[in-house]
């Protein structure tokens, strides 16, 4: 998920973190397939918390974390989760680069227990790079309930690794795999390399092996380079080129003879290319380990799981149990967040009390006090009350889905109408993502392997509404759309939210499509997308690591982000010209355009000093409707209905100004991540501009139709 | 042998097995499709569709993977009585 420690800088170091040679100790690769629970592995043995989520490729950048055992110091780089060596999406490049090119001293490739005859593969591809590769057979609990069980002592023997069985979250074979790792390190001799190939391969690999011999004076495995070398994948040869300084495969000697050493074997094996013999071979060979070392108990193991899939995708039920779901945990939300806002707001006006006097009491200028305490103290408590409670439900309660293995069921539900926008059934778990906030959405949409559909989901990611809007629609939408005093109100203003996201859900369909008819143009890429099996939650952690990696760091972002906007809505609302505040010729600039798509000038000023946090725009509106120097809290949404149809609003504008929510720039720090993420300015613009543009388009054919409608009849 | 006509992953229903016969793709989504396993004689058993027919979940090697039916399309197979 995106919001991982590393991308939070939560304790583990940034992507393209620079390792430190000499106190790094004994660098160790962990690699493994996509969910395999490599990440509780780093934990388990770091200590590092990296946040764990039950769906494929969530490791979105390298973390890097250390950990002494008997007095040795070991670096463990948790590398993006990969199927094999040979394939590269954006993540599994940098795998693969890692483990191939990072001089590693050794390497734990993590297997699932349950799927272990796939992972051999990468064992397989692994253990020909990095000659020290221990196996961490994963998950092992998991597996003992479904009755599969593993002979670890039968693979070690078969392929001469160490094999550890382990339970990460169990706290199960981790200090026997800290021990074999010490000793796999320290082992002299390496293992004699495992027969994977047939003999034509074997023999090409050696006549390949004999001229590149001399030219290479770099550490490498040279029959595993060969082999690169005669397959000839271009990716592979760049990274290869880039790693040796110089490009060998420029070489006339090696150039012909491997020319034709492809021309013999494609041939003789009937094959297209020399990579497809190689990994069928290597699949043929993990098949057949796996079918000596694991046994099944019971016939029917995942039967419970496949019923269980059967209704949550179900043709008629897949989609309404979505839909359920997804409102329940917004209403859980929602009504859950009222008591404890209160209880902080409460909180922060006594402390803002204990600070007047205080600033008093030193004597503090006037006008600095009040810009302290009436401009920053102000909102970035507003956005503390307003933000903290929803999100500290929020989280926990997505984090729950995620971890159950739930997401990639939505994926699966979805991607037929992503398909018809030719985008990606992931952008779906991206969405999901920016109901918590745009920016972790932004983040996550690594998991995306087409850079084009990625950068679809990138520029729509705002159009679901992130917990820093979801006050501001409730309170309209209790004030404009919901009868006082009815006894299912927050039942109706539930039903309403979810339309409104649906609405935001439809735009997004929308925009994917227009975008990739226009700018972004091309046809779906492929869609592969594992289905992990449902996992029961760890509630502690979950709520811990939800918490702490999600929660706060969003929240210290949007407190960030508050104190300047703090600082200069305080001087626009009370630095004067002609007795006039700044505010207000802003609003009157604004306001014949705001007009045309329904706002007023005050609202769509609110919407642009609220870029920083979407969660200030109502309280900008009320201080600027209340012409008062300081931010407004309203003390009941009667009032607050009273103030807004005072200054004009009707629901036409409440209509509008929640359309406008969904559908505007998205918030700096998201703008911001954009920046990041694609490294151009360009698809940043592109990012602020697609939402405004047909928000404003949409906000304007509402107004113009009510205008109509009203002059007809 | 009248075996003429080829039969596609995607033609299968829900809980009927298969074995690959071969793929009818090439480039980036073959090597994919091997990396998860997909190669001649694999067996595949369709385990799930989504709401909408598209895409459809298969058992391969021990885990379920979902696979759009453009891709399922160009995977030809031998159905396996069941």
């Amino acid at each position: 998920m995106g919001l991982t420690s590393s991308s939070t800088g939560f304790g583990a170091n940034e992507k393209d973190i620079i390792l430190n040679p000499e106190n790094q100790g004994k660098l160790i690769a962990l690699a493994g397939n996509p969910n395999v629970g490599k990440s509780s592995i780093f934990n388990a043995l770091t200590g590092l918390k990296q946040h764990t989520g039950n769906w494929a490729g969530k490791t979105v950048a390298n973390a890097c974390g250390s950990f002494i055992y008997k007095g040795e110091k070991f670096t463990l780089a948790d590398i993006p989760g990969t199927y094999s060596l040979y394939t590269c999406s954006k993540e599994e490049e940098a795998a693969r680069n890692f483990i191939c090119f990072s001089g590693c001293d050794a390497a734990i490739v993590v297997c699932d227990a349950s799927c272990l005859e796939r992972n051999l593969n990468l064992v397989f591809q692994i253990k020909e790079v990095v000659p020290k590769t221990i196996i961490c057979i994963n998950l092992i609990d998991e597996a003992e309930k479904k009755g599969i069980v593993v002979n670890s002592h039968l693979l070690e023997k078969l392929l001469n690794v160490p094999v550890v069985l382990t339970s990460a979250v169990k706290g199960i074979g981790l200090e026997e795999l800290k021990e074999r790792l010490l000793n796999e390190v320290y082992k002299t001799e390496t293992a004699e390399q495992e027969i994977i190939y047939s003999q034509e391969l074997a023999d090409a690999i050696i006549l390949t092996e004999e001229i590149i011999k001399p030219k290479i004076n770099k550490n490498i495995n040279l029959k595993w380079l060969s082999l690169k070398f005669i397959e000839g994948e271009k990716s592979m040869l760049n990274a290869i080129s880039d790693f040796l300084g110089f490009d060998l495969s420029k070489d006339e000697e090696l150039k012909l003879l491997v020319l034709q050493l492809r021309k013999d074997l494609t041939q003789s094996f009937n094959k297209a290319s020399v990579s497809d013999i190689t990994i069928s071979q290597i699949i043929k060979k993990a098949e057949k380990t796996a079918r000596l070392v694991v046994s099944y108990k019971k016939s029917d193991y995942n039967t419970k799981q496949y019923k269980i899939d059967k209704i949550l995708t179900g043709k008629y039920t897949g989609i309404p149990i979505m839909l359920m779901l997804l409102a329940v945990i917004f209403w859980i939300t929602i009504k859950g967040a009222n008591y404890p806002s209160a209880l902080l707001s409460n909180m922060f006006s006594a402390l803002e009390l204990k600070l007047w006097s205080f600033f008093e009491y030193i004597n503090m200028p006037e006008f600095l006090t009040d810009f302290f305490i009436l401009g920053i103290y102000k909102v970035v408590s507003w956005v503390i009350a307003v933000m903290l409670p929803p999100m500290a439900i929020f989280f926990p309660l997505f984090t729950l889905l995620e971890d159950l293995g739930y997401l990639p069921r939505i994926a699966f539900n979805l991607d037929k109408c992503f398909k018809c926008c030719s985008a990606c059934g992931k952008q779906s778990l991206t969405m999901a993502m920016g109901f918590g906030c745009n920016a972790a959405g932004v983040v996550g949409c690594r998991i995306i392997d087409s850079p084009r559909e990625r950068l679809i989901a990138i520029i729509t990611n705002s159009m679901v509404p992130c917990n820093g809007r979801f006050p501001t629609l409730i309170a309209i939408i209790t004030m404009f759309f919901v009868s006082v005093g009815a006894a299912d109100s927050s039942f109706v203003s539930t039903v309403i939210l979810t339309m409104v996201i649906l609405f935001g859900i439809l735009m997004t369909f929308f925009t994917s499509k227009l975008l990739s008819l226009t700018i972004l143009k091309g046809v779906p890429s492929n869609f592969t997308l594992e289905l992990p099996p449902y996992r029961k939650p760890q509630i502690a952690k979950l709520i811990v690591r939800s918490v702490l990696d999600r929660t706060l760091f969003v929240l210290a972002r949007a407190v960030i982000a508050a104190v300047p906007a703090g600082a200069i809505i305080f001087l626009l609302a009370n630095i004067c010209y002609n007795d006039i505040a700044l505010l207000y010729y802003v609003s009157n600039f604004l306001d014949p355009f705001a007009k045309l798509i329904g706002l007023d000038g005050v609202i769509l000023m609110a919407f642009i000093l609220g870029l920083p946090a979407n969660e200030i725009v109502m309280p900008i509106i009320l201080m600027a409707y209340l012409s008062e120097g300081g931010l407004r809290d309203y003390q009941s949404i009667e009032e607050l209905k009273c103030i807004l149809l005072n200054n004009g609003w009707t629901w036409l504008t409440a209509a509008c100004t929640m359309i406008f929510s969904l559908m505007h720039w998205p918030c700096s720090t998201t703008l911001m991540t954009i920046k990041k993420e694609t490294k151009s300015f360009k698809w940043t613009l592109i990012s602020f501009l697609v939402p405004t543009v047909l928000g404003c388009i949409i906000c304007f054919i509402i107004t113009c139709a009510s205008k109509i409608f009203q002059f007809v009849f | 042998m009248n075996d003429n006509k080829e039969i596609s992953l995607n033609s299968i229903s829900v809980g009927d097995k298969a074995t690959v016969k071969s793929l009818k793709l090439c480039g980036e989504i073959k090597r994919r499709l091997q990396d998860l396993g997909i190669i001649e004689g694999t067996n595949i058993e369709c385990i799930l569709k989504s709401p909408w027919g598209d895409p459809g979940a298969y058992l391969i090697r021990g885990a379920v993977i979902a696979l759009r039916n453009d891709i399922s399309s160009k995977i030809i197979i031998n159905t396996l009585e069941v």
